[in-house]
């Protein structure tokens, strides 16, 4: 590795040994990234490293090979370029499959790149770890130590650059603490989880984390098993975050031109309750998941995705939007080590009413969902059957009541996306890029004693 | 073939480790890992994209007290690893020394596959993507669409400390996946079946792949008549092979060193008593033939062993890495695993099973008036606190008056790892592994094996939508 050579010119260097009708595609990446640990007041563990990547598409009349590698060595690059030829002899030709093409599509040109995470020292990080785990410790007698206290920062840069005149490069940094406290009543132990992550330091918001965590730990202690019933839930945004982070990716044209997607052939249809709007939007530099472009280099826009229950639009990269007859939305994701497929940068929902307590005032009885786990075991996006582990509270006449655990919710995704009856006005941007709020749905069937 | 040199050249790895301890390091280790892969996708009957990727590169670690610092870097030369070796030292703060590292042993492994993948043509792994997508739609009419994916990955893996320790291993998996995707009027469903092992090309030999991909192609056409699954507590039969990662959920996770020493995991304090049914033996093995989650040594250089985990129901034992069984004053049981260089290796299972009872498995569903009769499980989940874990059901069928009879939609299981142990009661005598599995903790994942006879458990709680 050289660090004094600059990834663009690298990319560059590597499209120009193109050859006759090749196209080529370099995406680079190089990452820094640090993660301090507290136990027991003091540090844990220090954890740092460099990363670098490299991963190259060459196509030749719909034929594509790929290779990557996880080094910029000069002889490494060399090396991924003749694999990647050599493995586009063993694909079959596909004429949708080209690189993308500029589009003329102006980049949003935002700045996300803030040097302050840089300049926080070691002794700092170690610092906010410790008191982050002091803090949960000393927030509730109950809570008798704490699994894991982080600070992690990172810092990357990525260049892409191809034939089709494409090159691009963007930098940008983060940070994050996480916290998971145990809380420990009699014979039982309850574990909490909160995090929060920002572009810069000082927006952290350590007292709501240490709150969250807490509360989380504490609030589930003496849940027990619900009776099977029929209700209404309320999820937290964490948790409309993933259910609809799992309605979105199927609605993205990877899953809907193979014919993966429940709502392939629905178009324009009433898909959802008339309330729900539902986006993807780069632009916003609220979310972390901002960015001036896609991972094919095309400029990031705001995509509408449903609008008033309306299936407005798919989301696709330049294949699907070739085999789909219709643009790019510049919804490629990628990292350097993969080849561009379609997905979300900063998922969002349309506004909402009310806040939590007035939302479950509204709702009456039913119950709300703190959390939710076996996503990726429960849930079919092919056929649209959810089933997922859940635990929280009940709402009983308007208010909150006792937590319970050990239950499972379960409908179809497409029932649910009907059955939502409100959402609240409680929006917020989460760490992992998407802007949700609360959202009430009928009819799910809760599955206990 | 025999290597004969290491991956990283020894007086390279002798000078690493002096550096990294001369900052008041009590402890050191460098490893190092050269990975080699290759993955071939067929989806809508065309091979669609052919990738390979190369990584390599050295994360030291060193300790002082219950202290740990760890760099990982890309850049393998003098100059690389003394960088990472200076930025890992750095939490020591102590006062400089320089004390020279003896290594013993040789540094070198040499690969158990009988074919390495990289010696096979592409053209040869194209035509196997071919041959199961045409088994998979000659199948059934029904199928609509078929992915079938091939992966290869060999992985070579130097360990070195200050205590001397210098092992290697040489890693290959081989596997091959088919999906499919049935329409039918109802709608879309799917079939899933995966065939992986520790070994290199000579799977094929080994394994029918047309019979894999009609079984996968058979799992969706069967779900197309599906009902959805009951909702609420019923007593559950599952197939031999299709749940161990059932066990891996509800007790495994549970049983290891570090979530146990935080208090983080149920089983805490109650080595020796009683934890479940009297029939059930729980172990976990890294030595077990070709098995998915079988290595050589752990990637902290610690030889695989068998450990029994649950003896007839009691608790026997943990398991450990270098870090928690250091505290605890006993050796390490070949646990400590981690996903790549780039991560610090934590206690994570291998392929963990329960062994054989005496049952046959006919009487075990005939002997279930009403119940589900689970075939495969998909991914699960476990809150190490509570013990409540959930897992999928990808193939699973109503049990009425001791035969098997409509199948189900998917859905997931509940439960609670201590009460399911319990509640297991009665082992068949058909033991079987299951498919490989990956296991995700703490944002790393590790290829894993799973297994279990036939059993099965008198309630558990099934997350359908029918009444």
């Amino acid at each position: 590795m050289n660090k004094s050579v600059e990834l663009p010119d690298i990319a560059d260097e590597l499209v120009s040994l193109a050859q006759g009708n090749e196209q080529v595609e370099v995406c680079l990446s190089r990452s820094r990234s640090t993660t301090v640990k507290a136990y027991s007041g003091e540090v844990e563990s220090v954890r740092s490293g460099m990363s670098e990547a490299i991963g190259i598409r060459v196509i030749i009349d719909g034929q594509q090979g790929f290779a990557t590698a996880g080094s910029l060595d000069h002889q490494v690059l060399s090396q991924v370029i003749e694999e990647a030829r050599e493995n586009l002899r063993f694909a079959e030709s596909d004429p949708h499959q080209a690189l993308a093409e500029p589009d003329g599509v102006e980049s949003p040109d935002l700045d996300l790149v803030d040097s302050a995470v840089l300049k926080v020292t070691d002794d700092q990080k170690s610092a906010i770890a410790i008191d982050l785990e002091q803090r949960c410790l000393s927030a509730d007698a109950r809570v008798s130590s704490v699994r894991s206290a982080a600070w992690s920062d990172g810092w990357g840069e990525f260049a892409l650059a191809s034939t089709n005149g494409i090159s691009i490069y963007t930098e940008g940094g983060s940070c994050s603490i996480g916290v998971q406290p145990l809380a420990v009543e009699g014979n039982e132990t309850q574990i909490g989880y909160a995090g929060d992550a920002a572009r810069r330091p000082d927006l952290l918001d350590v007292d709501r984390v240490v709150t969250e965590a807490v509360e989380g730990a504490t609030g589930m202690l003496g849940a027990t098993k619900p009776v099977s019933e029929r209700l209404t839930v309320v999820f937290e945004p964490a948790v409309t975050s993933a259910f609809l982070g799992t309605i979105a990716g199927a609605l993205t044209g990877d899953r809907v031109v193979k014919g993966r997607s429940p709502f392939a052939e629905r178009l324009g249809e009433q898909v959802g309750a008339s309330m729900l709007t539902l986006f993807d939007d780069p632009t916003n530099t609220d979310s972390l998941g901002a960015d001036n472009h896609d991972g094919e280099g095309l400029a990031a826009r705001k995509n509408m995705i449903i609008e008033n229950g309306v299936l407005s639009q798919f989301l696709h990269n330049s294949y699907t939007a070739r085999r789909s007859g219709v643009s790019s939305t510049g919804s490629a994701v990628r990292g350097a080590r993969s080849t561009p497929s379609v997905g979300l940068h900063a998922l969002c929902l349309g506004p909402g009413r009310l806040d939590r307590q007035a939302l479950f005032e509204e709702i009456g009885n039913g119950i709300f969902v703190r959390g939710v786990n076996g996503l990726h075991s429960g849930v079919n996006p092919v056929s649209g059957d959810f089933s997922v582990g859940a635990y929280g509270h009940k709402i009983r006449d308007g208010l909150l009541a006792e937590p319970f655990s050990e239950a499972t919710i379960a409908s179809t995704l497409q029932r649910m996306l009907l059955d939502v009856v409100l959402i609240g006005g409680d929006f917020e941007f989460l760490p992992n890029g998407s802007g949700m709020s609360s959202i009430a749905i009928d009819d799910i069937a809760l599955s206990g004693m | 073939m025999k290597p004969v040199s290491p991956l990283l050249d020894r007086e390279l790895v002798q000078e690493t480790l002096a550096t990294a301890i001369s900052n008041g390091g009590e402890w050191a280790e460098v490893f190092v890992e050269d990975r080699q892969s290759a993955s071939a996708d067929f989806d809508e009957g065309r091979v669609e994209a052919m990738v390979s990727s190369r990584d390599l590169g050295a994360g030291i670690r060193v300790t002082v007290g219950d202290l740990t610092g760890f760099a990982h870097t890309s850049d393998l030369t003098r100059r690389g690893l003394s960088e990472a070796a200076q930025a890992a030292a750095s939490v020591a703060r102590g006062v400089g020394r320089v004390e020279a590292v003896a290594l013993h042993g040789n540094g070198l492994a040499e690969s158990k596959a009988r074919i390495l993948p990289e010696t096979i043509s592409k053209t040869q792994k194209v035509e196997l993507l071919e041959q199961a997508n045409s088994a998979a739609r000659a199948e059934n009419a029904a199928i609509s669409q078929v992915n079938v994916r091939y992966s290869e990955g060999r992985r070579r893996v130097l360990v070195a400390n200050s205590e001397g320790l210098f092992n290697a291993d040489d890693q290959t998996r081989t596997l091959l996946s088919v999906n499919c995707v049935a329409t039918g009027d109802q709608g879309l469903q799917t079939g899933r079946e995966t065939v992986g092992y520790t070994v290199g090309f000579e799977l094929f030999e080994d394994h029918d792949i047309e019979a894999m991909a009609q079984r996968a192609a058979g799992r969706a056409v069967t779900k197309l008549a599906a009902r959805p699954a009951p909702s609420g507590q019923l007593p559950v039969v599952i197939e031999r092979g299709g749940g161990g990662v059932l066990f891996h959920e509800a007790c495994g996770h549970g049983l290891e060193a570090d979530l146990v020493n935080k208090g983080a995991s149920v089983f805490r304090d109650r080595l020796g008593e009683l934890v479940a049914a009297p029939s059930v033996t729980l172990v976990d093995d890294g030595t077990m033939g070709v098995e998915w989650g079988t290595v050589a040594i752990d990637d902290e250089g610690c030889r695989a062993q068998r450990n029994v985990l649950i003896e007839d129901g009691v608790l026997t034992d943990y398991m450990w890495d270098h870090l928690r069984s250091r505290a605890a004053g006993r050796p390490a049981s070949g646990n400590g695993r981690r996903q790549s260089y780039q991560h610090l290796p934590m206690v994570r299972m291998t392929n963990t099973f329960v062994t054989n009872g005496d049952t046959e498995p006919q009487d075990i569903i005939a002997g279930t008036k009403h119940g589900v009769y689970v075939a495969q499980l998909g991914g699960g989940q476990v809150n190490t606190a509570t013990g409540d874990f959930v897992f999928g059901m990808t193939e699973a069928y109503l049990i009425e008056n001791g035969e098997i009879t409509a199948p189900l939609r998917e859905g997931n299981l509940i439960g609670n790892g201590p009460e399911v142990l319990k509640n297991i009661e009665v082992i068949g005598n058909d033991f079987a592994m299951g498919s490989p599995g990956t296991c995700g903790k703490d944002g790393q994942g590790v290829p894993v094996g799973d297994g279990q006879p036939t059993l099965r458990v008198a309630a558990l709680t099934i997350g359908g939508t029918a009444s």
